[in-house]
């Protein structure tokens, strides 16, 4: 069996057992990436020497047995909005082009301790703003299904890399969706955690009360793996969650009797392509045939989640932007007159259009006069539907849905409509709003081949009954995934 | 107001006499309310573990929090809350249970985040009110709210090169804010009012107050309105007060340019100004960069503070005896002057000072005199302040004992005392090592007085031929022999007798 | 267009938030944000009476770090990223 094929926790096994080595799977890497990156462009940054001198690094500690982590030798790639000591940071934009952090994110940290390797960071929307990795300042990534399509976003250079086989897993930040819909975009297993789950401390944030960092891989077991990895309570990070059951990988268990799944009414009405319908109910079908009660019920309030999501997301990151204004680090213009000059032409040259749009309509949405009618409202209409949500969960185990209306959308078409584009986001912005964990797992193609996603969602902190159900309809659905 | 006959600097304006100028002014009332900063005592910023001490060199006291670095996040320092909640409950505060942190925006230099973390939804305390004395009487200042903030980094001007430097070694040291209510009607309230709070700060041991140091630091906010009128005028904030001098001038500056402002039909702008204390003016803080609207929310990467009962009532029971209580106590308790007793509870520094001593010594009366005299003497002259006295109780408790057993005279004890106060050495230690001690050998004392009565005869027979004063240069002469070290009483009497 | 923006608005909120568009950009702008208005002011829809704005989802309190010093001299990390530094601080233009 070809190394690149492998999964992230069968390639620690097999490096475990003296089958493999993690230089070699560095190596099979890197060559993967020499191949497909001209088209794909999934990486902002690769440092090949220290990725393989990191690599060697582990297979010394692993022969030694002091290195043992589930994760021991497997070459990641980590979304480039995670702060990586001693290596580029950039967020897709012109303004933190040249950043070099001066520590890591938590999140990067745990799983170099669980003994991940990395080969570099991959591309996004800018700051993570967008749907299809078209706004990076470096260049759109490609679908690696078809490359006329976009792979989703803003995490679309994760998603890319691991359908391309350009890593064995990766990570990624949700906060609309941006784990999720480049997972479905990508036929790959993505998963947004429970608000809280994964310390948000060196993740550059967008909006703060949304942004969840999570995994992307090739399968279920892997997923479940990454997040035990990633999960844990950081008192660096005051909105971490002190939880005990992360033991994720218990939850790899084959049944789904008696679970109950609803399936929102709202979720499969105008504007859903037909293509992605029939592939998510064929997928309920098949949780029902596997001893799941499946039933319709109505969600409520689905059509008010994207004009909340975009008052709060875009006002907390207006402020969260702020700090970059050429003055400690980043892009500074090098022609200005006075401070305030300096500002403006920083920022108006260090930004891309949308996330300029987005600065905009939040610092609109919280100035004096409006701050009551946009974002105290829009802060109200989330706690409404927080509560539609406590009140399904009361019924359903598990919301099943699909991740986005349609396929991947072809490059270039998105853009020049942002209202349009914000519309994708529709199943999977409320889960952030809400808190809750939801996850994509692939459950068919569509007539031009592209993966359609099929979204779970599960109350806060049930992201073992979301692993168990995905776990069982990926063994139901059988093999998925891109003929390399 | 009677208590407020502020001092009324008036400029006579062409066709206006100055008894009309003068009549003019006093149909108006000023009103002032302010806003005190105060920083925290802590060993830690609000929301880093690097160190608030004063001094480092620049940006050595820095981390990714508190430079605004991307990714970086806060994490309440909770002993920030202790003391909000401390001066909160001193000053007769409600408490609010449920209180967060907002972010206010804005772009400048010395804010690394260009927002800054504060409270304006719901602060930490509300509604509470201090007690000054004006010469009219008691009166309340009303504490509108108390909120907890951090604070910015420096900015030093290099004119020479055209540029600012940033140094963020105080960014994040944690204030809070002290908002009054417009009550006060002058400057003399204003001082009281400061005093007020400075003091019971301080007894809490929150923080030094200084306001040369900018540890303490007050806005001022006036407004002037004919005398009756039942509505505020439009007010200006006056910002840069480093003094007690800086804020009565800019307080009499302010009110005056009011005036005349609506004397002459014009209007008051509600604006920010800046005092500038060597031309003794102000100049208003405006550009079109400067919109002031400050886009307060929630801050999401903080979690709501929630104080019970039992957090209350440990900071209560915590609260140490305050200034009023403490004078009441000492009135009863010790026989010193009321005057003594107002300067030592001025600060609790001298007042745990003079207290420890006298448990030690028993003699209030003694320290008090020590106190009032050479400390004060020297504080003046070093330019120190009570709280930076370093002597030890026990050391002055053993000097008033060596003066009080003869052991040194009250002119050598001065010496000792001025190097007790630097260098807090023990004095009977001191007085040993460096030969000090009053020589009470009577014989030797004698043999020196017979020798200065033989190489001065002509002090001698002055003091014969019944010129008593001549008694003192022969005291003079006998203690110069003796280095100082004689009991110039012992002196004088073997001297009668000699004589 | 229910909501329609001024040139004005557009300029005061580029103060705000620090953002010099160009014509062009303005005029998208202004169209771009007036679009998202319109839309968000569907959340006029909804009775929102009695409903507590709700910032952080769950009940999360009292996260506190003990007031001790952790962090030692960390200036070169400070300054590493700085675009100008002098003396050892960052250099901005001048603010007097």
């Amino acid at each position: 069996m070809e190394l690149l094929s492998y999964g992230a926790v069968e390639l620690a096994t097999a490096i475990k057992e003296g089958k493999a080595t993690a230089v070699e799977a560095m190596e099979a890497v890197l060559s993967r990436i020499d191949a497909m990156e001209e088209k794909i462009n999934a990486y902002v940054t690769i440092d090949r020497d220290a990725a393989l001198e990191e690599a060697q690094e582990a297979q010394k500690k692993i022969e030694a047995g002091v290195l043992t982590g589930v994760l021991a030798g497997v070459p990641m790639a980590v979304k480039d909005n995670l702060c990586t000591e001693g290596m580029l940071t950039t967020c897709a934009s012109k303004i933190l082009g040249n950043f070099v952090p001066a520590f890591s994110a938590e999140a990067v940290v745990k799983l170099k301790q669980a003994g991940a390797v990395m080969i570099g960071k991959t591309n996004m929307d800018e700051f993570a703003m967008g749907s299809t990795t078209e706004t990076s300042a470096f260049g759109e990534t490609k679908n690696p299904w078809n490359l006329e399509y976009v792979p989703g976003g803003s995490s679309g250079g994760s998603a890319a890399a691991v359908a391309s086989n350009e890593c064995f897993f990766a990570v990624g930040s949700d906060t609309g969706g941006s784990i999720r819909q480049p997972a479905s975009f990508c036929g790959v297993v993505g998963l947004k955690p429970t608000y809280g789950t994964v310390s948000r401390y060196g993740l550059i944030a967008y909006g703060s009360s949304l942004d969840q960092i999570g995994p992307l891989t090739k399968n279920v077991s892997d997923c479940a793996a990454v997040l035990e990895v990633l999960a844990g309570h950081d008192t660096k990070d005051s909105t971490s969650i002190q939880r005990e059951d992360t033991d994720f990988t218990s939850a790899l268990v084959l049944d789904v009797a008696g679970l109950r799944i609803g399936i929102p009414r709202d979720y499969f009405g105008e504007g859903l392509d037909p293509e992605v319908k029939t592939a998510v109910l064929a997928a309920a079908q098949a949780f029902a045939a596997a001893g799941a009660i499946v039933e319709e019920f109505d969600l409520s309030l689905v059509e008010y989640a994207i004009p909340t999501y975009y008052t709060i997301a875009a006002a907390e990151a207006s402020s969260n932007l702020e700090r970059f204004d050429g003055v400690k680090y980043g892009y500074r213009t090098p022609e200005f007159d006075g401070l305030h000059n300096m500002y403006k032409k920083t920022r108006s040259e260090g930004f891309g259009a949308e996330v300029k749009r987005r600065i905009m309509l939040g610092s609109f949405v919280l100035s004096s006069g409006y701050y009551d009618a946009y974002y105290l409202k829009a802060l109200k209409v989330k706690a409404m539907i927080k509560k539609a949500f406590d009140d399904a969960f009361a019924n359903y185990d598990l919301i099943l849905g699909p991740v986005a209306p349609t396929t991947a959308p072809r490059l270039g078409e998105s853009l020049s409509d942002p209202l349009k584009m914000y519309l994708g986001d529709i199943y999977t912005i409320s889960v952030n709003l809400a808190g809750l964990p939801g996850i994509s797992v692939p459950c068919g193609t569509d007539k031009k081949g592209l993966p359609i996603g099929l979204q779970l969602i599960a109350d806060r902190f049930c992201e073992k009954k979301l692993i168990q159900a995905a776990y069982t309809y990926e063994k139901l659905r059988g093999a998925f995934g891109l003929e390399h | 107001m009677r208590s407020c006959a502020a001092r009324l600097v008036w400029s006579i304006r062409k066709g206006q006499g100055r008894e009309m100028a003068l009549q003019s002014a006093k149909q108006y009332e000023t009103v002032i309310g302010l806003e005190v900063h105060v920083e925290l005592a802590t060993r830690t910023k609000i929301f880093c573990g690097c160190s608030t001490e004063f001094g480092g060199a620049p940006n050595t006291h820095t981390c990714p929090v508190c430079t605004g670095m991307p990714g970086a996040l806060p994490v309440l320092n909770k002993q920030v809350v202790n003391y909000a909640l401390a001066v909160g409950l001193a000053t007769n505060c409600e408490i609010t249970r449920y209180c967060k942190f907002d972010r206010k925006n804005y772009f400048y230099p010395d804010n690394p985040q260009n927002y800054q973390i504060s409270q304006l939804y719901l602060p930490i305390c509300r509604n509470g009110y201090v007690e000054i004395e004006t010469p009219a009487g008691k009166k309340a200042v009303g504490i509108h709210e108390i909120h907890m903030e951090e604070d910015a980094g420096k900015l030093i001007h290099d004119e020479w090169e055209d540029c600012s430097l940033v140094d963020y070694n105080r960014s994040g040291v944690p204030l809070i804010e002290i908002v009054s209510e417009p009550d006060m009607r002058c400057a003399e309230e204003v001082i009281a009012y400061l005093e007020k709070l400075r003091t019971t700060i301080q007894y809490l041991g929150a923080s030094d107050c200084k306001l040369n140091e900018g540890s303490m630091r007050a806005d001022v906010n006036l407004s002037v309105r004919k005398v009756g009128a039942p509505e505020l005028g439009t007010r200006t904030e006056m910002k840069n007060l480093n003094s007690f001098r800086a804020i009565t001038h800019a307080i009499e500056h302010e009110r005056e340019r009011q005036i005349d402002l609506l004397l002459s039909g014009q209007q008051v702008i509600q604006e920010t100004r800046r005092w500038d204390d060597t031309k003794e003016y102000s100049y208003a803080m405006r550009s079109k960069e400067d919109a002031q609207d400050y886009r307060y929310f929630p801050d999401p990467d903080l979690v709501p503070v929630y104080i019970s009962d039992e957090w209350i009532a440990e900071i209560r029971n915590r609260q140490p005896e305050f200034r009023g209580e403490k004078m009441a106590r000492y009135r009863e308790e010790f026989d010193i002057p009321e005057y003594d007793i107002g300067i030592i509870t001025d600060s609790k520094h001298m007042a745990d000072l003079f207290e420890e001593t006298v448990a030690i010594c028993n003699a209030p009366k003694k320290v008090s005199n020590w106190l009032m005299g050479e400390t004060l003497r020297l504080l003046k002259e070093k330019g120190m302040d009570a709280g930076d006295i370093r002597f030890s109780p026990q050391n002055l408790a053993k000097l008033i004992a060596l003066v009080d057993s003869k052991a040194v005279n009250s002119s050598v004890a001065k010496d000792v005392f001025a190097v007790m106060f630097e260098e807090d050495v023990d004095p009977e230690q001191y007085v040993e090592e460096k030969g000090l001690k009053t020589v009470n050998d009577e014989g030797a004392l004698r043999k020196t007085v017979e020798e200065v009565i033989a190489s001065n005869p002509q002090s001698v027979e002055d003091y014969r031929n019944g010129k008593e004063k001549a008694i003192g240069f022969l005291v003079g002469q006998t203690m110069k022999a003796m280095k100082g070290k004689a009991d110039p009483a012992a002196v004088n009497r073997i001297l009668k007798e000699l004589l | 267009m229910a909501n329609v923006i001024s040139d004005e608005t557009i300029d005061y909120v580029g103060i705000l938030a620090k953002l010099e568009l160009s014509d062009g950009e303005k005029e998208q702008a202004k169209k771009d944000m007036g679009r998202m208005l319109d839309y968000i002011d569907k959340l006029g829809e909804l009775d929102t009476t009695g409903v507590e704005p709700m910032s952080h989802v769950f009940p999360v309190q009292n996260v506190f770090r003990e007031d001790v010093v952790t962090n030692g001299d960390e200036s070169a990390k400070t300054l590493k990223n700085a675009p100008g530094e002098k003396d050892n601080m960052f250099i901005v233009p001048i603010t007097i």
